[in-house]
């Protein structure tokens, strides 16, 4: 299966093998409200298999915790607490799982979450590639935000936390040894949310972080599940020069590279400055900027303005490596 | 007088033979011969019924076919008795519906001779004026909102003929009888200037300024374009400029064939390609008389005549040779909408527009010689949407999508399929709007509602999720290189199975491999595998086909296990030249496989060795690197390099390591262009022996060329040379391109073969 980079066959994966099988909405968010007893709970799951397992920013254990705290709060919720699954290969290094472990924590404490309760099985050797994580997050609803993929309305602007494309980079360049200064974004984002629900509250349309696929996924799916366009300045996109040159040398689209600390917000136009003074006074948001805008035209594609005043389509990650000039 | 037996015949003519004055055609023909009866449309055909001698009829019927107005093709001409009255007299009678509506679809005509002789009349009313015509010339497909063809459904509804020019168009005997875009200086559109100055005034402000060295956009017949003096190398760089395009050729257009043929080298076959009424943009032999900056790297210019009465009116005052180039951002299609225009403004000295709008858009279209035939590259103004037939008539409307880049459409009605204009590289979101635009457009101007799609097997296409999304309409997947050779195969009617070579860039195999360079069994519904390249990585995807020393390093760090290597101490000198830290990188992807996709291409390779001579390591447009390599080996010849044919999991492959290592080692003391010259040879051979092995298990002596490396001259003639010596015959696309534009072409042909045998079964 090529179904790994996140992206179309993914996508197809998901409507055509998971989805119907489970009953899911084919809106796919990355965590559900599910209601306890009237009050609205955030629920979010996932599993993690970066290779290698220490990337400069970070390592799996805090890649656990930021993705699934980052999850909860796309929902616009405070993440509160969080469980923490081992799959881990026989063999593998007991002083590796215990430095893991206490990073996971770190970054636990650093979002203000706990870890409530864990497991670990170990398989035999082949069985995984040295360590799986999975993590589950569970959150309560902030006061006054209406988050869902399905809310960006036509003249909504489209804003983004910090430059893109740094967590895939400095993976790819660690995994394959390619020698460029590249840091993950890795972080959690559930204060700045929490600042930008208070500033903005239901203006705030459309959170997403924006990783597998990175930001040219994540507008594509919101594009599609509101059933609108959007169209963006390219050259507006922060893209750090270290990642454009290992983009350049890979022939990898920067926004297709996956982020874990930096998300895309649709927000009422009226709210836009708002949002982003909030985002701006967080160390995580401070360089938030408008990148786009969302339009009743093109519905469901997203659509960019290139430096040269073309405007190309922005498609979908294919989930491989897949070239189309003939 | 006559005394000699009456018989009546009831003729039908297919083809175009509708909106190029072709009623009044006949009917001074039948009045010459002394025919009586009545000549009429029936849908997009014509019928006539004559009556007369049986010499005179006999007469009629041979001049009929013989002396066409300009601009018609007669495709199918059926002749029945017929025994209804006639009239004593010859008549042009009523439109009646139509049957297939495919067939009044006509391109744009370029300006004929009579009109010529009035736009340079000063007594004509109609003296210097810029927008006439009559009903065997002007514009068709670029005005045609709906058919039936009628003024009232052209963009030229919203200009109210004046008296006079009403009187040409009832009179049957006059040539603008029903010249549905008829115009005249009191009733017909106007030029502007920079959006001010009108008529005379414009058009003079828009020669002085080219004259005084200038770049200025001129509203064509089917999209804007940028024009400058061809020998002024400041204003040639100031359109590279504005396209955003430092080396693709430029078009040049002459005043007449006299400057044609002072600026190349030009045969008959490419004089009367220049002159045919489409009047394409034909590459020949520059005499490298006008600026090299025009077509850098290459030995060819492409040169085309005035088609417009604008265009005759721009090159006479000017009377030298102009940069006419369509007016578009680098990636996007040609700008066709006056808004869009006018933000050129701050690049240009002026816009020279007018108020007669573009209903579709058609870039020029261009063609070269290729074994002595004239070949479309690209099939826009003055061919599409000319309805080209296909084997298999299909019962229901079918629609095929195309691939991604030289974008193109089909729509198949009755036994014609309807090729759309060039609409670019879809990535562009105008170019994908102009794709939809067509779609709907045709299916509108045919009155064909599609019931099954063709389209790519790249899932990556635009297209292909285009497809996707239509609902209510059968898919078909059509594998990429199957459709380019049965688009030769469909086009010149060959009887399957053929033997199908499809040397291309790219193309989505049916096993989920990236191929191009197949050599197939084929029929119209499917083929087998025979053939292909060698794989070989390409280090960065896209990056590698935009840079042929990625490819060239592709070759070299990353042979298909099993398969030959080239010893890299012969590499030396080319890898010495490279970046060390690029050549690390590339060669750390390959070896870790890290965005390293594996293809099978003759287009890559082609690529690969243009990089390994030195002749090109980037290329700035699609193609640069084989134009270049096919420029170098021009003029020179030797024997083939030596090349390898292994058999491997029950295909040929064409393994190019001995070639490359070859390549490299002569490269060090003999001219490039010999070199270069023998390693077209090299391939040449090992193709011919891939299409023996393939023709003898197939049992048929039948070949189709297909994709866009057939654009390279010296490969198709050598092949064709080479394979008609055995005995074989040899088809390459002629209206249909060899390049991806001509996939859709092959699409619709496969899903209506397709159909017709589920149907018959
Ligand atoms: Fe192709
Ligand atoms: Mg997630
Ligand atoms: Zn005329
Ligand atoms: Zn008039």
């Amino acid at each position: 299966m090529g179904h790994g980079a996140g992206g179309r066959l993914f996508a197809e994966l998901l409507d055509t093998v998971i989805g119907p099988i489970i009953g899911a909405d084919p809106v796919a968010e990355d965590a559900a409200v599910v209601a306890v007893d009237g009050v609205g709970v955030v629920v979010s799951t996932d599993s993690f298999v970066v290779t290698p397992h220490d990337f400069p920013g970070g390592d799996i254990g805090s890649l656990a915790v930021h993705g699934t705290v980052n999850d909860v709060a796309m929902r616009g919720a405070r993440p509160v607490a969080l469980t923490l699954a081992y799959i881990v290969e026989e063999g593998f290094p007991v002083a590796d799982l215990a430095r893991i472990t206490a990073s996971a924590a770190c970054a636990a404490a650093g979002a203000g979450v706990a870890i409530v309760t864990g497991d670990t099985k170990v398989v035999e050797r082949g069985g995984a590639d040295g360590i799986y994580i999975n993590t589950t997050g569970i959150g309560e609803l902030l006061p006054g935000a209406v988050v869902t993929a399905a809310g960006a309305d036509p003249g909504d602007a489209v804003l983004v936390s910090g430059p893109v494309g740094r967590h895939g980079a400095a993976v790819m360049a660690a995994r394959e040894g390619f020698a460029f200064d590249l840091r993950s974004d890795s972080c959690a984002l559930n204060t700045m949310v929490e600042d930008m629900i208070t500033a903005a509250g239901r203006d705030v349309h459309v959170l997403r972080d924006a990783t597998r696929g990175g930001i040219a996924a994540v507008l594509n799916e919101l594009a599609f599940a509101s059933g609108v366009g959007i169209a963006i300045d390219e050259s507006a996109v922060a893209v750090p020069d270290q990642v454009a040159a290992i983009c350049d040398v890979l022939g990898i689209d920067p926004f297709h590279l996956a982020c874990e600390g930096t998300l895309v917000a649709v927000v009422a136009p009226d709210a836009a400055d708002d949002v982003l003074t909030a985002m701006r006074a967080r160390p995580e948001g401070r360089g938030a900027h408008r990148i786009g805008v969302v339009t009743n035209t093109h519905v469901g594609r997203v659509t960019a303005r290139t430096a040269l005043g073309a405007t190309r389509i922005v498609d979908m990650p294919l989930g491989e490596q897949l070239p189309r000039i003939c | 007088m006559r005394t000699a037996e009456r018989t009546a015949q009831r003729i039908e003519l297919h083809g175009i033979v509708q909106g190029v004055g072709f009623r009044p055609y006949v009917y001074r023909l039948a009045r010459d011969c002394g025919i009586a009866g009545q000549v009429y449309n029936a849908g997009g055909d014509v019928v006539i019924e004559a009556l007369g001698s049986n010499e005179d009829l006999e007469s009629f019927m041979n001049r009929l076919p013989r002396e066409t107005p300009p601009g018609a093709v007669i495709t199918t001409m059926v002749s029945t008795p017929f025994d209804a009255q006639v009239g004593k007299r010859f008549s042009i009678g009523p439109s009646v519906a139509a049957r297939t509506a495919a067939h009044g679809l006509t391109p744009d005509l370029a300006t004929c001779d009579d009109c010529l002789l009035e736009l340079f009349d000063p007594g004509d009313r109609r003296y210097r004026y810029p927008f006439l015509n009559c009903s065997s010339c002007g514009p068709r497909a670029s005005v045609v909102e709906a058919l039936p063809y009628d003024r009232e459904r052209t963009t030229m509804r919203r200009f109210t003929l004046c008296p006079d020019c009403r009187g040409e168009y009832e009179n049957p005997a006059d040539r603008r009888f029903h010249a549905e875009p008829i115009a005249c200086p009191a009733c017909g559109p106007r030029l502007s200037w920079s959006g001010g100055s009108e008529e005379g005034a414009a058009l003079a402000a828009a020669v002085r300024t080219v004259a005084a060295g200038g770049l200025i956009a001129v509203k064509g017949v089917g999209g804007y374009q940028l024009v400058c003096d061809a020998a002024d190398e400041d204003a040639i760089a100031r359109v590279r400029a504005v396209k955003s395009r430092p080396v693709k050729a430029l078009a040049v257009m002459v005043p007449d064939v006299g400057g044609a043929m002072a600026a190349a080298r030009l045969s008959d076959a490419e004089l009367r390609l220049m002159r045919e009424a489409a009047r394409p943009i034909v590459l020949a032999e520059s005499r490298g008389s006008l600026p090299r900056q025009l077509a850098p790297g290459s030995d060819r210019i492409g040169l085309f005549l005035p088609y417009s009465p604008l265009h005759h009116l721009l090159l006479t005052d000017l009377d030298r040779p102009l940069v006419v180039s369509s007016a578009n951002l680098r990636g996007e299609p040609m700008i066709v909408d006056d808004e869009i225009a006018f933000k050129l403004g701050p690049s240009v000295d002026g816009i020279l527009a007018h108020d007669r709008p573009i209903a579709a858009r058609y870039d020029d279209s261009v063609a070269q010689v290729v074994d002595g035939r004239p070949r479309l590259l690209r099939r826009a103004r003055g061919y599409a949407p000319a309805p080209i037939p296909i084997p298999d008539m299909v019962a229901k409307p079918l629609l095929a999508v195309g691939a991604q880049r030289k974008h193109t459409c089909a729509l198949a009605v009755a036994d014609q399929a309807v090729l759309g204009p060039h609409n670019g590289d879809l990535a562009s979101a105008q170019a994908f709007a102009s794709f939809t635009g067509t779609v709907d457009r045709l299916s509108r101007l045919c009155g064909a509602d599609p019931v099954a799609v063709a389209h790519d097997l790249h899932p990556g296409y635009l297209s292909t999720q285009y497809a996707e999304g239509l609902k209510g309409l059968d898919r078909v997947g059509v594998q990429h290189h199957h459709a380019h050779v049965v688009a030769c195969a469909a086009e010149h009617g060959v009887p399957a199975p053929f033997v199908g070579v499809a040397y291309d860039g790219l193309g989505y195999g049916s096993d989920g491999e990236l191929w191009g360079g197949e050599v197939m069994v084929a029929d119209y519904t499917g083929f087998e595998r025979t053939g292909r390249f060698a794989m070989a990585p390409m280090p960065g995807g896209e990056r590698a086909a935009e840079r042929p020393a990625r490819m060239a390093m592709g070759y070299l760090f990353g042979p298909e296990p099993g398969l030959g290597k080239v010893d890299l101490g012969y590499a030396r000198g080319f890898l010495n030249q490279m970046d060390g830290q690029e050549v690390a990188l590339i060669r750390r992807m390959i070896e870790r496989g890290v965005h390293s996709p594996r293809i099978s291409s003759a287009g890559r390779l082609f690529d690969a060795a243009a990089s390994l001579l030195g002749l090109c390591d980037d290329n700035t447009f699609e193609g640069e690197a084989a134009m270049r390599l096919e420029a170098a080996a021009r003029d020179h010849g030797g024997r083939a390099l030596p090349w390898q044919i292994t058999r491997r999991d029950g295909l040929w492959v064409l393994d190019p390591a001995v070639t490359l290592q070859a390549l490299l080692v002569e490269a060090r003391t003999r001219p490039i262009g010999q070199v270069a010259a023998r390693f077209h040879a090299a391939i040449v051979e090992a193709t011919a022996t891939l299409v023996m092995i393939t023709a003898d298990r197939a049992g048929t002596d039948r070949v189709c060329l297909g994709g866009g490396v057939f654009a390279n001259r010296i490969l198709a003639e050598g092949l064709m040379d080479l394979l008609r010596g055995q005995g074989f015959e040899v088809y390459l696309g002629e209206r249909v391109p060899p390049g991806d534009g001509g996939i859709a072409y092959g699409q619709v042909a496969i899903l209506a073969a397709r159909l017709a045998r589920q149907g018959a079964s």
